[in-house]
């Protein structure tokens, strides 16, 4: 860092990074302006404004993707594996920080491997071992893949939080006759909603933006997520970029509301793993 | 006695996570690992063929492309994000207002689904309604056809995409690493009159590199199972020009049932992993302070 912040020096830095953020941001907006722009002007005026605003292609987009249902089907998923994902990895990170029984570090090092195994190894499988319990197509097969998958990043980041815990909590708890149970729940997860709240998010984004398992479990065009159709329907209204604009802001914007709100959480959450080592 | 049955709650208690995880992860791939050495497709008697497969993976044209691919793509990664993020996040330590905005538009890209990075670069590069038609009339004519439906910049091309989604992200691991600087050294580097270039070179690279050997692990792991960027936006066409394992690895898996030859390139693509992490494993202990 340069300490000086003579503001004359600063001035190559704010142009390099202008430019940057350029690179960043510009494409995005497009993508908004493409949105609200008519059909017809897209031959003839393809990166700049829109000269007629035309917000009905979120209408048509709706209607035509039939976008009610795509999104009751994707917010399924989310607050599914969140129940799911965020119930046994709150265990499991609360028994690795407080209980500590013998063993747990195995489990500290088997989950370190079932992170560091790529998807393809054993997506065929699964999907085979899938079929024979009835489980594709169905929301809820995706659901206990998606909490597999985030379980261990999860369990890390809570198990992390609770770590440093109080201990005199837990034994005043204990002197009053709670059991193991009781302490968790009552103590140990009010405690650490700030961490539950940041895997929560970090596991919805990855839910709701999660495209090879929605596109491999789910074939049935009435049960897919946002992100699989949103693939079919790039190419079943190719050349509609009004339409297919439209219908990826309206993907992303859930996605940008929250980030407003809860920038540090996101930030700290997807960049945990790199910058804790 | 009471520690017995306190290491069976704590047991209970993670069972409901590694039961899950066993389910979805760890049975597959052991069955994978089993199923690299039958010539199973899917319906018919499983037979145990030995090595067979991989075998024929050495013979087969597209499997020699992909790997080459992945080799470029893993160099790519290694190279031009990390030198364009590196200087983005030095440059930021160095402004005083507006920082957290411009982290904030650095990393946003991040948060996109792969479908919406790899939509909003389609119309880009559109032949006809992207820059391309624009950038014609001004007689610069190279993006005339889309890069991503030619076999010499197929690949590049994807690669860019996932750049754009990716390097924002790398900007904010860097920056978490160059906060923790101490102030001091580079004040006492001022006062011998070092420049910027010299004090990145002499001080922040040094002190970040924990977080930069983590984030060239993390690279070199992630460019493995590659899928997405591809698979959306040329299939690994044209002519298997942008091919990787991971599409080779579906198309084998999902369109043609070859469980037996899939699972052997799945299985290969796990080897590589895990050599790689045991490297890093061995540097770190080895006292690198990764």
């Amino acid at each position: 860092m340069n300490f000086s912040f003579r503001s004359r020096d600063q001035i190559p830095n704010y142009i390099v990074l202008t430019i940057f953020t350029a690179f960043s941001i510009l494409p995005i907006i497009l993508l908004f302006l493409n949105s609200i722009k008519p059909q017809e002007e897209f031959g003839v005026n393809p990166l700049g404004f829109p000269s007629t605003i035309r917000w009905e292609n979120y209408l048509d987009a709706w209607i035509l993707g039939e976008y009610y249902n795509i999104f009751l089907n994707t917010l399924k998923l989310v607050i599914g594996t969140l129940i799911l994902c965020l119930f046994s990895a709150g265990l499991a990170g609360f028994s690795l920080a407080r209980l500590k029984p013998k063993g747990s570090n195995l489990f500290l090092i088997y989950l370190l491997v079932g992170v560091s195994i790529p998807a393809q190894m054993y997506i065929l499988p699964l999907f085979l071992m899938w079929k024979q319990m009835n489980l594709m197509n169905t929301h809820i097969g995706l659901i206990i893949i998606y909490a597999g998958l985030n379980m261990p990043f999860a369990t890390f980041l809570i198990r992390s939080y609770m770590v440093d815990l109080p201990e005199d909590l837990f034994d005043s708890a204990k002197m009053d006759g709670a059991n193991t149970f009781q302490t968790f729940l009552l103590i140990a997860v009010p405690l650490s909603w700030p961490v539950f709240l940041t895997t929560a998010l970090v596991v919805g984004l990855a839910v709701w933006n999660e495209f090879l398992f929605a596109l491999t479990f789910i074939q049935d065009q009435s049960s897919k997520p946002i992100s699989t159709i949103l693939f079919a329907f790039q190419s079943r209204f190719e050349n509609d970029w009004g339409l297919v604009s439209a219908s990826a802001v309206m993907m992303v914007a859930p996605i940008a509301i929250l980030f407003m709100f809860f920038q540090k959480r996101f930030i700290a959450g997807l960049t945990s793993g790199a910058t804790k080592g | 006695m009471f520690n017995f049955s306190k290491n069976i709650t704590a047991w209970i208690f993670l069972s409901p996570s590694l039961l899950i995880h066993f389910i979805v992860v760890a049975i597959p791939s052991v069955l994978s690992l089993g199923l690299c050495l039958t010539d199973w497709n899917g319906f018919g008697k499983i037979n145990y063929i030995g090595f067979e497969n991989f075998y024929e993976l050495f013979d087969d044209r597209v499997f020699k492309k992909a790997v080459l691919h992945n080799v470029i793509w893993t160099v790519i990664f290694l190279t031009i994000p990390i030198i364009l993020s590196l200087t983005t996040a030095y440059l930021l330590t160095g402004i005083r207002r507006g920082q957290l905005i411009y982290r904030l538009i650095f990393f946003f890209p991040y948060m996109l689904a792969s479908i919406i990075s790899c939509q909003i670069w389609k119309y880009i590069f559109h032949p006809i309604h992207g820059v391309g038609n624009w950038l014609s009339q001004y007689g610069i004519d190279f993006l005339e056809k889309s890069p991503f439906a030619l076999k010499e910049t197929s690949l590049y091309a994807v690669a860019f995409v996932d750049g754009w989604h990716f390097w924002g992200f790398l900007v904010v691991v860097y920056i978490t690493g160059m906060y923790q600087v101490d102030h001091t050294y580079y004040e006492s580097a001022e006062l011998e009159g070092a420049t910027k270039f010299q004090k990145f070179w002499y001080i922040t690279l040094p002190m970040i590199r924990p977080i930069f050997v983590f984030s060239l692990m993390i690279i070199i792991i992630w460019s493995i199972p590659t899928f997405d960027y591809i698979y959306i936006l040329t299939q690994g066409g044209p002519a298997y020009s942008s091919a990787v394992l991971a599409t080779h690895l579906y198309s084998q898996a999902f369109d043609r049932f070859n469980v037996g030859y899939s699972s052997a390139i799945g299985t290969l693509m796990f080897i590589y992993v895990l050599i790689i992490v045991s490297i890093f494993g061995i540097l770190q202990k080895m006292g690198w302070n990764i």
